[in-house]
């Protein structure tokens, strides 16, 4: 594939493209784990949410 | 389940634990597919292989206003009905919506040198899209740096419909101003000026970024319901620990 003499503009918006999805997943993801971690510590502390309560009763 | 069952957060996120993985292999197939395309499509007369730049640019200036559509949708559900869920909407799209304006604006600069010959011009087209940057960005400051999340959740409701004036101007720059962008091609009167071989990739890239924007959509809204849980559970417990005190 030949792109021509301004290949370089076209790979730069590529690369910006992948970057910055690569980032806005990663962060989607990292933020799952981290919110699953901390709830499953304070589950395991014993606290839990009114809702819960109400089902457990 | 009817759409309305969706509304109470447990239920969606049982749905988006279901339809994530859906999404995400239907988001990959649309990249793969448009992609390959994109690599194949010819270029064009006039700008030679700068036009596959297109094939991202396009799209994500499309969702940028998208996304605040979502937004301001979502701002009504929060300041009409005060429904948990619409804020929840709303504050997860915002880091996304900033992304995509971002690659607009930096592909967008990126085509500019090669056809216009300068990065950037102060035209209605670029200065609104700016403009549309530079709300997402208090989006994301009402949204993260407010002491009382339901304070900073109304102000972005305010900000998200004032900010909603910003998309027809966007939409409408390039017809009622004589700007360096080019008018519409796809959406216009008369229909698509896009050749077919160039317009398929566009559209399949299109459908490719707005399975992508629902993907993430989804995701950040379930990662925000958690975190409205674990905000709610430490307070709970930070209230059974100073009652033991007392």
């Amino acid at each position: 594939m030949n792109l021509g003499p301004h290949a370089d503009f076209i790979f730069a918006s590529y690369a910006v493209t992948v970057f910055v999805i690569a980032a806005l997943v990663g962060w989607v993801v990292l933020d799952y784990a981290a919110q699953r971690r901390v709830l499953g510590d304070l589950e395991e502390r014993g606290v839990t949410r009114r809702s819960q309560r109400k089902g457990d009763a | 389940m009817a759409v309305i069952d969706l509304a109470n957060p447990t239920r969606f996120i049982n749905f988006v634990n279901r339809a994530l993985p859906w999404f995400a292999a239907a988001t990959a197939i649309a990249f793969a597919f448009g992609l390959v395309l994109t690599m194949n499509a010819p270029d064009d007369y006039q700008q030679g292989a700068t036009v596959k730049i297109m094939y991202i640019h396009v799209p994500t200036a499309w969702l940028s206003m998208m996304c605040w559509g979502v937004m301001s949708v979502a701002a009504l559900g929060t300041l009409v009905w005060r429904h948990p869920l619409a804020d929840v909407a709303g504050k997860a799209a915002a880091p996304i919506g900033t992304a995509f304006t971002f690659i607009c604006l930096i592909t967008g600069s990126l085509w500019g040198r090669p056809t216009w010959g300068t990065y950037w011009v102060w035209d209605a087209r670029l200065t609104s899209m700016l403009v549309l940057f530079l709300l997402y960005l208090g989006m994301l400051a009402l949204y993260w740096t407010a002491e009382d999340p339901g304070r900073g959740s109304r102000a972005a409701a305010i900000l998200a419909l004032v900010g909603a004036i910003n998309i027809p101007i966007i939409k409408f720059s390039v017809e009622y101003w004589n700007t360096l962008h080019q008018p519409a091609s796809l959406f216009r009167k008369g229909g698509s000026a896009i050749d077919p071989s160039i317009l398929w990739p566009l559209l399949i890239m299109a459908l490719a970024f707005t399975l992508l924007f629902f993907t993430l959509h989804f995701a950040a809204m379930r990662n925000e319901i958690l975190r409205r849980r674990v905000r709610t559970m430490q307070m709970m417990q930070a209230q059974e620990l100073a009652g033991a005190q007392t």
